[in-house]
């Protein structure tokens, strides 16, 4: 025993090096290194294979050119504003009359979270079925009488990413009535003791007191909302494909369109540094509002 | 708290008062079992419960009916004859493109994925976070921040480079190519789990255990491992369910014959040619969800608990 006391000291750090080449590895090879490699391939002209030939922005130029794409950023926006306010609004309001201290709470709580255990695949074929014209929601409702009745969002260019919103809120809500939930359970039972001391209606409660008081919950709500928004991709592959025509296309699904099917590698490479650049505008101010301030 | 809501629900009276405390201050209400709060309060909670369940309903509704009654009925009228043809068929012999032999074979890839994939992220993460925690040498900390940072750049620009490392080594369009990278994208976030945990641990047993000369294996393997049984399920709930819901990197790194089953499922559903099997499709949308749901049924709490950590994944 006392002998292996000496040697230690070299050992410790062996071993804990040892165990972190993984990390180590992951970190440097694909994050920082597959960063680099692919912003710096988006400079270049690869087609088919990556090629160092460099032709500064033209693949910037050539991207916002191109109608896909900004269909695929306005669909991005779209979709972003949707999940945002109604997964924020619809995941607090569940939280707030869960928080009612009701009866089968565990109950109702397992039923607004399953959806998140299902994929992004599954979630969207449901979705194709319920929303199918011939068979679906349409199809029951003008079977009741209401033979006008039109709701056809995923056949709708206009309007197909709404229904794809649909589609995630249903599957997304339910994490982020957890999140709140455990944001709510953290407020002090006396803040509401001396909210009601003091006759301060419920919801004047909840809207001046507690929702500011939940502003770390929020911001990590935040920022998980809108790192999953710019991932989209899954969904809109099993709902519609990107259809009808190009009209539901997302960023994630350009880029990889063009790097596996279109043997354009400098444009998925361009497209992807794009997505790269969005989640920096929203990640930099965060983490300089979160961990600049405390220093 | 919870004893006054339950007397409130069964017997008016008590009950009243304890509630009726909260929106002002006129005396209980006489004898009202539903007040207009509890109306308003559980009967958009069912509203809501109905929205969220009804694809589940519609799905399995759908899958056990046959085709003449789909076209004909509507989707959320319950099947006039069960038959489980339908899953029968997706399990067995629904084809995509060439192949004809059911989603079997995307299940049993996706096992074949999973189950390697939880075992080697888990099995990395922990040791990683154990240093991390107990172990810091020079730099450490570094690596650490880059790699939690690292969890927030989208997956696309990543995708690339990996491809290309994994066709050097000669793995693209393995098993074991796409094990590795769930192992890595894995990694973020376990290892943040698993240092956390290890942190929080009381530092007089790890220094007791330095005094009785174990080393860096002797007090993860004896002292942390069997301390850590809850974070270990956790780790295994976000993994098991977040491999086996993973569509981008299975379409990326596996070849048709390696799909693992959300790839299978979104081709055989999403396929042009023939006639579209509406009920076949919901069972197979079920048999891939199973899984998940499953895990998600029995975890129940804990899954709660991986999610809220996982979540940082975003």
């Amino acid at each position: 025993m006392s002998k292996s006391e000496r040697p230690n000291l070299l050992f410790r750090n062996l071993n804990a090096k040892v165990a972190s080449i993984p990390m180590i590895l992951t970190a440097m090879v694909i994050f920082v290194g597959g960063t680099v490699w692919t912003v710096l391939y988006s400079f270049t002209n690869s087609k088919l294979l990556p090629r160092l030939n460099f032709v500064g922005l033209d693949q910037y130029y050539r991207l916002w050119a191109t109608p896909r794409w900004l269909i695929s950023i306005e669909n991005l926006l779209i979709y972003g504003a949707i999940s945002l306010v109604f997964s924020l609004v619809i995941g607090f309001l569940l939280a707030a009359l869960l928080d009612q201290k009701i009866r089968f709470e565990d109950t109702f709580r397992t039923i607004f979270l399953y959806p998140f255990a299902l994929s992004f695949i599954v979630t969207g074929l449901v979705w194709q079925w319920l929303l199918n014209p011939d068979f679906g929601i349409q199809h029951v409702v003008r079977d009741l009488g209401w033979t006008s009745f039109s709701f056809d969002p995923l056949y709708n260019s206009s309007i197909v990413i709404y229904g794809i919103s649909i589609a995630a809120l249903w599957q997304g809500t339910g994490l982020i009535m957890c999140l709140m939930l455990a944001g709510l359970r953290g407020i002090d039972e006396d803040i509401w003791k001396a909210a009601r001391v003091d006759g301060i209606p419920m919801w004047k409660t909840y809207l001046f007191i507690v929702i500011p008081m939940m502003r770390p919950v929020f911001i990590t709500t935040l920022v998980i909302i809108a790192s999953g928004i710019v991932k989209v991709y899954d969904l809109v592959v099993a709902q519609t494909s990107g259809g009808p025509g190009i009209a539901s296309e997302v960023p994630a699904k350009y880029v990889y369109d063009y790097m596996f099917f279109a043997q354009n590698l400098g444009q998925g490479f361009a497209a992807s540094t794009m997505m790269l650049l969005s989640v920096v505008i929203v990640i930099v101010p965060w983490a300089y509002l979160e961990f600049g301030r405390r220093k | 708290m919870s004893m006054a809501d339950i007397i409130a629900q069964t017997s008016p009276a008590a009950g009243a008062g304890a509630r009726q405390g909260i929106t002002g201050p006129y005396g209980p209400k006489p004898r009202r079992m539903i007040s207009r709060r509890n109306v308003f309060l559980y009967g958009t909670l069912f509203v809501m419960a109905v929205y969220y369940l009804l694809p589940l309903y519609v799905m399995i509704v759908t899958s056990l009916k046959g085709m003449p009654e789909i076209r004909l009925g509507n989707i959320f009228s319950p099947p006039l004859e069960i038959t489980f043809e339908p899953w029968v068929k997706a399990w067995s012999t629904a084809c995509t493109g060439l192949n004809c032999d059911g989603l079997s074979r995307g299940f049993w890839n996706s096992v074949r994925i999973t189950v390697p994939s939880v075992l080697l992220s888990i099995a990395i993460a922990s040791v990683n976070g154990y240093a991390l925690a107990n172990w810091r040498f020079k730099g450490a900390d570094t690596f650490f921040i880059i790699l939690i940072v690292g969890a927030f750049i989208p997956y696309q620009v990543m995708i690339y480079p990996i491809v290309i490392i994994l066709r050097e080594i000669g793995l693209y369009g393995s098993l074991s190519g796409l094990v590795i990278v769930h192992s890595i994208f894995g990694m973020p976030i376990l290892t943040l789990l698993f240092r956390n945990y290890f942190a929080s641990m009381p530092e007089e047993l790890f220094r007791a255990a330095r005094v009785d000369g174990a080393g860096f294996w002797g007090i993860f393997l004896r002292i942390m491992l069997p301390m850590s049984l809850p974070i270990f399920v956790v780790a295994i709930i976000l993994q098991v369910t977040g491999i086996w819901n993973d569509f981008l990197f299975g379409v990326v790194y596996t070849r048709p014959d390696t799909y693992p089953m959300t790839v299978q499922l979104n081709n055989i559903v999403n396929s042009v040619q023939g006639v579209k099997e509406y009920n076949v499709n919901m069972a197979a949308t079920i048999l891939t969800g199973l899984v998940p749901l499953i895990v998600y049924f029995i975890s129940g709490k804990l899954f709660v608990r991986g999610i809220a950590a996982g979540a940082v994944k975003g």
